[in-house]
């Protein structure tokens, strides 16, 4: 029992991670039906800056965590100004195409300039554990999920109260009318990438002192967290999250009861299934085909 | 300009529309079949892997180009038909029968995964592929048995009707552009055959296909497979190739590899596929190139230009350490396809349409021809 417990918590500290990753999958999708397979390595790239200025520049935890959020907010709309508007409007596939080189280039830069080995973050939440009883749960996993649930609650409020996140809204639904509306369409999917920049590299600095920062952990992660995105529906911020922890308690159930292997591929046969009974996932809105 | 007047319908679905074609095609043939004799071996090798990926991307094009259902996960068809080929050999098996035996298998593994693709749409289907890639993977790592694991199983040199066929001989080479030029023989017939007509009106529009009478799941499975089993072949001609096969050479990377290059010869004609395949392949001798003469080219340069000997010095060990820095090939890989989907949609086959219809315009010529249309209208969620 008390292992199931531990497997439990780990599972949702890492689906968490996974799920802070589809949160930004959902944010672009959402905003502008774009998929971003760049987001992994957007979070990669986060917890590179967050070290730069951590361990390399010794500045203090929380001013290296902003500045890291700062910095990559801003290099989430050059990224959106440079390889996204120039082709929105053009079939999905070229888009897609599109990110999926950009992360290619971010990982092999990251790899040139930092190196390819594995780096680590010292956090306050880095030592130390929480004992309930015999249950003993480290703190860095308890702060992934703490701040997955703020970072969660404040998009959900964000998107659905507030003006800018309506204008988000309408310009997904119809880019064109949105725009005709008043809606300064170019501005709201730059800002939409940086907020997504931003969630991804809370995900990349909270990830650090769990997994180990290097050039490839965005395409490894990135890769699970299609799963959660579409486990929830890809256009729900909580559907996301959940879908995220679901991913990772899967993984890590598999990983402790299952043989070998299982680990890796469990979220995949999870997610071939939903696509195959529910392709609109646990959240999705079933939309009506129009001819 | 040369104006076709077309007739009667066998003039329209001709496959040498005039006879400039065949001289055309005919000079290359015959340059492909003194290449081996005076090419170095190691440009031949390299044109194997081209014939390879060219398949491979006949194969997608059918499905991503010309059905327009797009798919991340070719590597795991490419690795069944390399591993029916290693399983096969064990035994004995002459190569005719490997060979289309692997075709077969992965045919009927491309229907299995056609059928619950039906359903999918645009990101779904590729995130679906994706999954099924990494599913095939694992099972290629974990199934010691037949796979014999990580380890990777070792790719017997090939026999052919008694002949022994080295894999960097020039037999293997004209075994390997044969298949490619029936590959691309059969598809132009497919395309001009009502089969062929019906994926591309899939491709324009489901919903028209639809109402015009097509079945549209059986045509999209039937393109799966079609497109799998092209595939499969491709991976018996690289097992041999490489000689030796392991799980972890049929990843996402290599998947992306093959849609990167139908992306840079261009998704609309199969003239792309080959085009992609031979940018793609000659990346390799491109990049040793760059790390071998560009750093004593540049500092020759730079010596001309009136910097002092140190200088140039510098400046060689300069080029020559950024030219073999670890990432650099994924590097350009990334900027390659940015760039071409930003500036060169249509890829490299397009480019050369353009510079066609330039010339054959000549003062005349717009750019406006090869606009593509944007839609910000429609959410694809409602499509």
């Amino acid at each position: 029992m008390l292992d199931f417990v531990q497997q439990l918590v780990s599972g949702i500290a890492l689906g968490c991670v996974y799920g802070l990753i589809a949160l930004g999958f959902v944010l672009v999708y959402k905003a502008t039906e774009v998929v971003n397979f760049a987001q992994g390595d957007l979070m990669m790239l986060g917890g590179f800056f967050a070290y730069t200025f951590i361990a390399m520049l010794g500045l203090n935890y929380w001013v290296g965590f902003a500045g890291a959020v700062i910095a990559m907010a801003l290099f989430g709309m050059l990224a959106e100004r440079v390889v996204v508007r120039p082709i929105l409007g053009y079939p999905q596939f070229s888009i897609i195409m599109a990110t999926i080189g950009l992360g290619y280039f971010l990982r092999s830069v990251v790899g040139m300039i930092w190196g390819t080995d594995d780096f680590k973050i010292e956090t306050p939440f880095s030592q130390g554990v929480l004992r309930i009883g015999s249950l003993v749960l480290a703190y860095d996993k308890l702060s992934v999920i703490a701040a997955t649930v703020i970072l969660c609650a404040l998009l959900y409020l964000f998107f659905n109260r507030t003006t800018l996140g309506t204008a988000m809204r309408a310009s997904s639904e119809n880019m064109l009318a949105a725009y005709y509306m008043g809606i300064p369409v170019k501005r709201v999917v730059s800002i939409v990438w940086a907020i997504s920049a931003a969630v991804a590299t809370c995900a990349g600095v909270l990830l650090a002192p769990i997994t180990f920062i290097h050039s490839n952990v965005g395409l490894v992660l990135g890769l699970k967290a299609f799963p959660a995105a579409v486990l929830g529906g890809f256009g729900s911020i909580p559907g996301a999250v959940v879908g995220g922890v679901m991913i990772g308690v899967i993984e890590s159930m598999a990983g402790f009861y299952l043989p070998q292997g299982w680990k890796d591929v469990a979220p995949y046969i999870v997610l071939l299934v939903v696509l195959l009974l529910k392709p609109e996932g646990l959240f999705g809105v079933h939309t009506r085909k129009k001819v | 300009m040369r104006f076709l007047f077309k007739t009667d319908y066998e003039d329209d679905i001709r496959l040498f529309p005039h006879s400039g074609y065949i001289v055309s095609y005919g000079v290359l043939l015959a340059l492909l079949a003194i290449a081996p004799f005076v090419l170095s071996s190691y440009i031949v090798s390299q044109l194997v892997f081209v014939c390879i990926y060219a398949t491979v991307g006949v194969g997608l094009m059918i499905l991503t180009g010309f059905t327009g259902q797009a798919s991340l996960g070719h590597a795991a068809f490419l690795a069944i038909g390399a591993y029916t080929a290693a399983y096969l050999q064990q035994f004995n098996v002459p190569f005719p029968v490997y060979f289309l035996a692997a075709g077969l298998l992965t045919g009927v593994v491309g229907a299995l995964v056609g059928f619950p693709a039906l359903r999918l749409q645009g990101i779904y289907l590729v995130i679906a592929t994706i999954s099924f890639a990494f599913i095939v993977e694992e099972i290629m790592a974990r199934w010691e048995s037949v796979t014999h694991g990580n380890e990777g199983m070792r790719v017997k040199t090939m026999t052919l009707f008694g002949t022994v066929v080295s894999r960097d001989g020039p037999a293997f080479y004209f075994l390997c552009v044969g298949v490619l030029i029936l590959t691309i023989v059969g598809t132009l017939n497919l395309l001009r055959s009502p089969t062929g007509r019906a994926f591309v009106a899939i491709r324009d529009s489901e919903t028209a296909a639809r109402s015009m009478g097509i079945n549209v799941s059986l045509y999209k499975v039937k393109s799966f497979a079609i497109s799998a089993a092209i595939t499969g072949f491709a991976g018996v001609l690289f097992a041999h190739k490489l000689s030796f096969i392991s799980p972890e050479m049929f990843t996402l990377q290599l998947s992306i590899e093959f849609i990167i290059v139908i992306l840079i010869g261009g998704t609309f004609s199969l003239h792309g596929a080959v085009l992609g395949a031979i940018f793609l392949v000659m990346i390799d001798p491109f990049l040793t190139y760059l790390k071998d003469d560009m750093p004593g080219i540049i500092a020759g340069v730079a010596a001309t230009f009136g910097a002092g000997k140190s200088a140039a010095d510098a400046i060689q060990n300069n080029v020559a350490a950024f030219a073999s820095a670890n990432g650099l090939k994924g590097a350009i890989y990334g900027i390659i396809i940015v760039l071409f989907v930003l500036f060169e949609p249509l890829g490299l086959y397009g480019r050369w349409l353009k510079i066609k219809l330039f010339f054959q315009l000549f003062p005349l010529y717009k750019r406006a021809t090869f606009k593509r249309q944007k839609i910000y209208v429609k959410s694809e969620r409602n499509r």
